[in-house]
């Protein structure tokens, strides 16, 4: 099967070009890009006014399967993944049963492959059960398909633990991702820790619950000379310390979820469960910190952190109501109304945030760019399209977002994966 | 200001220094009745209160329910766990189906800050809200502010100290933001980890030392130390605490003549206060008691008496 985009915008990884193109798939592959491409009879897609992006990467989702179909499936979560833009996708660990062994991750990849609509990266556990006592069986789990590993929903609070994961990943390569958090300082708290947790006399998560544990790991990391990567980093002082690692050349990469460089602390005052999330929506000053990490390249990639939860769990109380916020369909809306919309990033920065260093820190040599010979993942964009985020429209199984309501710029018309068009 | 037009009490943040004062008047008429030796007027004949508790409590509990018999509603008592999910039913499926038995007015408590908020944006009775986690509890608000304004003559230009764990208290929050509306100097007085990160932005002062509190204060408002928020470990220990921060005859000497004790209950003597401070001279907490009836008189009043039918709101 064969494709061709005409009149393509396209936009990687620090370079827009300066003249449309025609960019021509075959065989899952980018076969040829040129100004005019003649003499073709497949199907075609105009791209006129439209930007063609790298299919999204996001290095952090929650897919739910196994265990919580009520709330995502891998179909589901396709779905919702290539309406906004991603072809490859991580899907975390928290499952029931955790995905902490080979036959889970056969599973999730048997069904991935069988919804066929993006590529679905299964990412193990560091421990077993993440339960922070002993490791995962890490080479198992990289022979079965885990590129990457991460407790994420915890840190490794051993810090030994942490320290022999990181070593034993020299051998295996694989990226261990941490969720940063001191449990005993984050005491399960409903909302950021400050002035606006005062007045709401909600229990307050601290900004040192996640800056204690960036700092261990930048050490540890140092020690060992092994990378590690930091999931959803939400705190100003975070970026500081992640800075400062990266002068030092110590090998640590970051991501920043849609959430935390859009929204504030200032949500909370609504009493809204959609945005309870863990890390915590911050407050301004942290905002202007991830967005400062992004543009000076601190902060190495977008990532989701998408997070479905039945509806019934989020009419809960702020203090019951779990953690999260769906955010496959908003990020890239999110990202241009934001980000490019407040000049924090240019549409190629935009390319190399959700496209290029996820594919880079996950060393996926075939995909993150628009180039001849490599995956045709790709996305549509028109720049210029509004829309409001509504409930009824998500393709997620789940709705907990914030957002709901809000008109947002930036639209995705058609995401191809492998060569075929999956939204 | 004469007319009262909000249709729920969630927390003394949403009213105006008139309302609060609206609320104060209406509150002193209805005193009178529960000195009366048939302590009932007819005002609110034919409604229905519902008190729908998802926390124990005792007095705020007994406290309603006489406000309303005395103002002749019908009343009901709703006992409920506050993970009412674990039966498959959310707070607001609970809610929904008491006002599907028409009632006029659910007064709520709840562990969690915001629910009664909640609850009110999505139900057509009036929600009372009678304490939500650490956040408000408006009516023990009004009846300190009460009780003060009626021992005091005045609230304006006193000085208030509010002793004890700042932190996890809603009665602290609701009577710095009648207090300070009211115009009064508040002081806020506890162990350094029991002190909220930026309350000083609220225009309270923060001290650490209880007895300097004590010498400038017309009036002190202890709070309860509860035990079991020891689990946290917030403290070294309560002994600590009664050395340091509790109130004895000794500490008093420093105190002007007549300076008020207050405590919202229920208190831990040999805590935050000795058995002789609770019941000594200075001490008004059981007219708080007394003044609780007359303030949530007024508010059911208010809310439900004096409504026209066409200001009830409508929503999803």
């Amino acid at each position: 099967m064969s494709l061709l985009l005409k009149n393509a915008l396209i936009v990687n990884a620090d370079k827009m070009s300066k003249d449309s193109q025609d960019i021509l798939i075959e065989k899952e592959k980018i076969a040829k890009i040129s100004p005019v491409i003649k003499d073709f009879n497949g199907k075609t897609i105009d791209c006129k006014g439209k930007l063609v992006l790298p299919g999204f990467i996001d290095l952090h989702a929650h897919l739910r399967e196994p265990g919580r179909e009520d709330e995502e499936t891998i179909e589901t979560g396709s779905r919702a993944a290539v309406k906004g833009g991603f072809t490859t996708i991580c899907a975390m660990p928290n499952t029931n049963p955790v995905i902490d062994n080979a036959m889970i991750v056969e599973a999730i990849l048997k069904e991935a492959k069988r919804v066929g609509l993006a590529n679905i990266l299964p990412v193990g556990a560091v421990t077993k059960g993440q339960k922070g006592e002993e490791l995962v069986d890490m080479f198992e789990l990289k022979e079965a398909g885990c590129i990457a590993l991460s407790d994420d929903g915890y840190s490794v609070n051993n810090a030994q633990l942490l320290r022999l994961a990181l070593e034993y990943s020299k051998m295996t390569n694989q990226l261990i991702m941490e969720h940063c958090q001191d449990q005993h300082l984050f005491r399960k708290g409903a909302m950021n820790e400050g002035f606006v947790s005062t007045v709401l006399g909600l229990k307050g998560d601290p900004v040192i619950s996640e800056t204690v544990i960036v700092a261990r790991d930048i050490e540890i990391a140092n020690y060992l000379g092994v990378r590690i990567h930091f999931s959803h980093i939400s705190a100003k002082r975070s970026v500081e310390l992640i800075r400062m690692a990266k002068k030092q050349g110590i090998k640590v990469t970051a991501e920043a979820t849609p959430h935390h460089f859009s929204l504030t602390e200032e949500e909370m005052r609504y009493f809204n469960t959609n945005a309870k999330v863990n890390p915590s929506l911050r407050s301004k000053e942290d905002v202007e910190a991830i967005r400062e990490g992004l543009k000076d390249g601190t902060l190495d990639c977008i990532a989701t952190d998408h997070a479905p939860h039945a509806q019934e769990e989020k009419e809960q109380d702020l203090d019951h109501a779990p953690y999260g916020i769906i955010g496959l369909e908003t990020a890239l809306a999110l990202a241009v109304t934001e980000l490019i919309g407040n000049k924090v990033l240019t549409w190629p920065q935009l390319a190399r945030k959700m496209s290029k260093a996820p594919s880079e820190i996950l060393n996926l040599k075939e995909k993150g760019e628009i180039k001849e010979g490599l995956d045709a993942d790709l996305v549509i964009i028109d720049p210029q399209g509004e829309w409001e985020v509504k409930a009824d429209n998500f393709a997620s199984k789940s709705r907990n977002s914030p957002l709901i309501g809000r008109r947002l710029k930036g639209e995705v018309k058609n995401t191809v994966f492998g060569g075929k068009i999956v939204f | 200001m004469n007319k009262w037009t909000k249709h729920d009490l969630l927390d003394l943040e949403d009213l105006s220094k008139d309302e609060l004062e609206l609320i104060l008047e209406t509150a002193k008429s209805f005193r009178e009745v529960s000195s009366r030796d048939v302590k009932k007027v007819p005002a609110l004949r034919g409604k229905t209160v519902v008190m729908l508790f998802f926390e124990p409590s005792t007095r705020t509990r007994i406290s309603f329910e006489l406000a309303a018999k005395r103002l002749s509603a019908d009343t009901l008592n709703i006992a409920s766990s506050s993970s009412s999910l674990s039966k498959g039913e959310t707070i607001l499926d609970t809610a929904k189906n008491i006002e599907a038995m028409n009632v006029d007015a659910i007064i709520v408590r709840h562990p969690s800050s915001g629910v009664p908020k909640v609850l009110a944006e999505s139900l057509n009775p009036s929600i009372i809200n009678a304490g939500d986690g650490c956040r408000a509890h408006p009516t023990q608000g009004l009846l300190d502010v009460f009780t003060i304004k009626d021992k005091k003559g005045k609230i304006e230009g006193l000085n208030v100290g509010i002793v004890g764990d700042i932190l996890h208290s809603r009665v602290a929050r609701c009577d710095i933001t009648a207090l300070k509306k009211l115009g009064a100097n508040v002081t806020v007085c506890g162990p350094s980890t029991l002190i909220p990160i930026g309350i000083e932005n609220l225009g309270v002062k923060v001290s650490y030392d209880v007895d300097e509190v004590i010498e400038a204060s017309d009036c002190l408002m202890l709070l309860r130390i509860q035990k079991e928020r020891q689990e946290d470990k917030f403290l070294p220990s309560i002994r600590e605490y009664a050395k340091k921060f509790g109130i004895n005859k000794e500490r008093l000497k420093r105190a002007k003549k007549d300076m008020l004790i207050m405590h919202p209950g229920p208190t831990n003597r040999g805590v935050e206060l000795t058995a002789e401070v609770a019941d000594g001279d200075s001490s008004v907490i059981l007219e708080q008691v007394t003044n609780g009836i007359a303030v949530r008189m007024a508010v059911l009043y208010l809310l439900l008496g004096t409504k026209e039918p066409e200001q009830k709101k409508k929503k999803g």
